[in-house]
């Protein structure tokens, strides 16, 4: 599998995509810690850009990348090669070259201004991001033998994940604002890994005060031990459930 | 040495395979023929795995080939079409697939000579006609060597010249003892080459017979004239 592996990331490499994404992440990020005073602020804004453009940059691009790997995959299917093996290295080589992006465009101003807590909540949220995002890639890319169609579901999925789940848990909460709904809203926002990881580094950030009382609920749950561990493993659970139920439907699909 | 238990394919409502069962014998040089869409693409993706037929079993070698890969590497595989990643250069191909196969044994170049491939090493695929695309399949088919042949119409998009190199090749891998098998619709090329043929429609197999048998029972020595014979008789009775 290493082979395959060396193989999809030479031509990742040559597609210059992932370069021009992480010269723009980079440019984000030390813009944003460059313009604000104090490390927090910059924190701030950089969690909002890593939110919305990691998981749309992570996705796109695998589910394109994919569909243009449609003959590279028919050519090895005549090989002996186990196809879970196509389908996993891609997998794999996906992950590793946009986390490898990710940190390099991210990750290096974020440790250098904020060498906290934070920032490494922030760099293990945006790689859990990263490979969440690839893996409903390749969901959405097995779905559908078009192209556009599958392009097409994966920008309503970002677009559901990344605005509009956001006013979906706003209009809840105003709708049952009478009800004691606080902790049915931790279990709700573990419906979007995008808002799950925009809680928890909020919530390290020490601004849910402003967030009132469901802050404060969410606190009490994010903020143990037992809270993090579960939101952990829900995030592993949205790292492989995509994928795997993708990696069934390929071992059963004709090509 | 390939054995097909009746299997079966739906695609939608379309079925494409219809309780086919086949064997296949080593030495043997098969052709597949019958009308456009009456299944031989699909009965021979289904050989490879690509296709997974709904109901019957596959063996190759006593073995299923279901959830097995290695079966593989005793297949040369030449499709109809083939598809190629469209940046990567010929050699990049040949060399991918062999670093992908590792053959422990000696790589057949005959074909990459004769086709001369090697100075089109640097060309990428992308700008390649359909005839030289067929070339690389070809010569990606018999490069390792293997025990089984199957092509999908080996000759189509080829000029006349290289049509008969690689007809050649194939007359030199049946004398080797290989099953090889065929799917063609220009039955004159097939007539120094098969010692059986199969004759497909709608999903269902409409006769397996050697080449001795259809010629003895028609009395013509030509594929062509000799299948017209036969699918009247059927049409007969």
């Amino acid at each position: 599998m290493n082979r395959i592996i060396k193989f999809i990331l030479l031509d990742i490499v040559k597609n210059k995509v992932v370069l021009l994404y992480t010269i723009l992440l980079a440019a984000f990020s030390w813009s944003a810690f460059g313009l604000e005073d104090n490390s927090t602020k910059g924190v701030l804004t950089l969690l909002n850009i890593i939110l919305l453009t990691v998981p749309l940059v992570a996705i796109l691009f695998a589910t394109i990348y994919i569909y243009n790997s449609a003959e590279f995959i028919e050519l090895l299917l005549g090989q002996p090669i186990k196809r879970s093996k196509i389908w996993c290295a891609l997998f794999l080589s996906l992950c590793f070259s946009l986390l490898f992006a990710f940190l390099i465009g991210a990750g290096i101003p974020i440790l250098i201004y904020a060498p906290n807590d934070v920032g490494l909540m922030m760099l293990i949220l945006g790689s859990f991001i990263t490979v969440i995002f690839v893996s409903i890639a390749f969901l959405s890319a097995i779905a559908t033998r078009d192209k556009a169609k599958g392009i097409g579901i994966s920008m309503m999925l970002w677009l559901y994940f990344a605005l509009l789940f956001d006013g979906l848990i706003l209009f809840l909460t105003f709708q049952f604002s009478e009800y004691p709904i606080e902790k049915m809203m931790i279990g709700v926002s573990m419906l979007s890994p995008i808002d799950m990881a925009r809680i928890m580094i909020l919530l390290k950030l020490d601004v849910s005060a402003m967030m009132g009382y469901t802050g404060a609920v969410f606190k009490e749950f994010f903020g143990t031990v037992l809270g993090t561990i579960v939101s952990i493993a829900i995030l592993f659970l949205w790292m492989w459930i995509p994928f795997f139920w993708s990696l069934f439907k390929f071992k059963h699909k004709d090509l | 040495m390939i054995s097909i238990i009746n299997a079966r394919k739906q695609f939608s409502k379309l079925q494409v395979l219809d309780d086919v069962s086949i064997e296949f014998q080593r030495g043997e040089c098969v052709a597949l023929i019958g009308p456009n869409g009456c299944g031989k693409t699909t009965l021979i993706k289904s050989i490879l795995g690509m296709v997974i037929p709904d109901s019957g079993e596959i063996h190759f070698q006593g073995k299923a080939v279901l959830n097995d890969e290695t079966y593989r590497k005793q297949i040369g595989y030449m499709p109809q079409i083939g598809r190629y990643p469209q940046n990567m250069t010929i050699g990049q191909v040949i060399e991918m697939i062999c670093d992908i196969r590792k053959p422990n044994q000696p790589l057949d170049e005959e074909l990459l000579f004769e086709f001369d491939l090697r100075k089109l090493y640097h060309k990428k695929m992308s700008t390649l006609s359909g005839g030289t695309t067929q070339k690389v399949s070809a010569t990606l088919a018999f490069l390792f060597n293997p025990d089984v042949l199957i092509l999908d119409e080996p000759t189509a998009g080829l000029d006349p010249i290289s049509a008969e190199i690689l007809k050649a090749k194939i007359i030199r891998e049946k004398s080797n003892g290989k099953l090889i098998i065929i799917t063609s619709h220009i039955l004159s090329e097939l007539d120094d080459l098969i010692t059986a043929l199969i004759y497909m429609q709608d999903g269902k197999i409409l006769f397996h017979k050697t080449m001795e048998t259809i010629r003895q029972e028609s009395g013509e020595q030509r594929i062509s004239k000799a299948l017209a014979q036969i699918l009247q008789k059927q049409a007969l009775r």
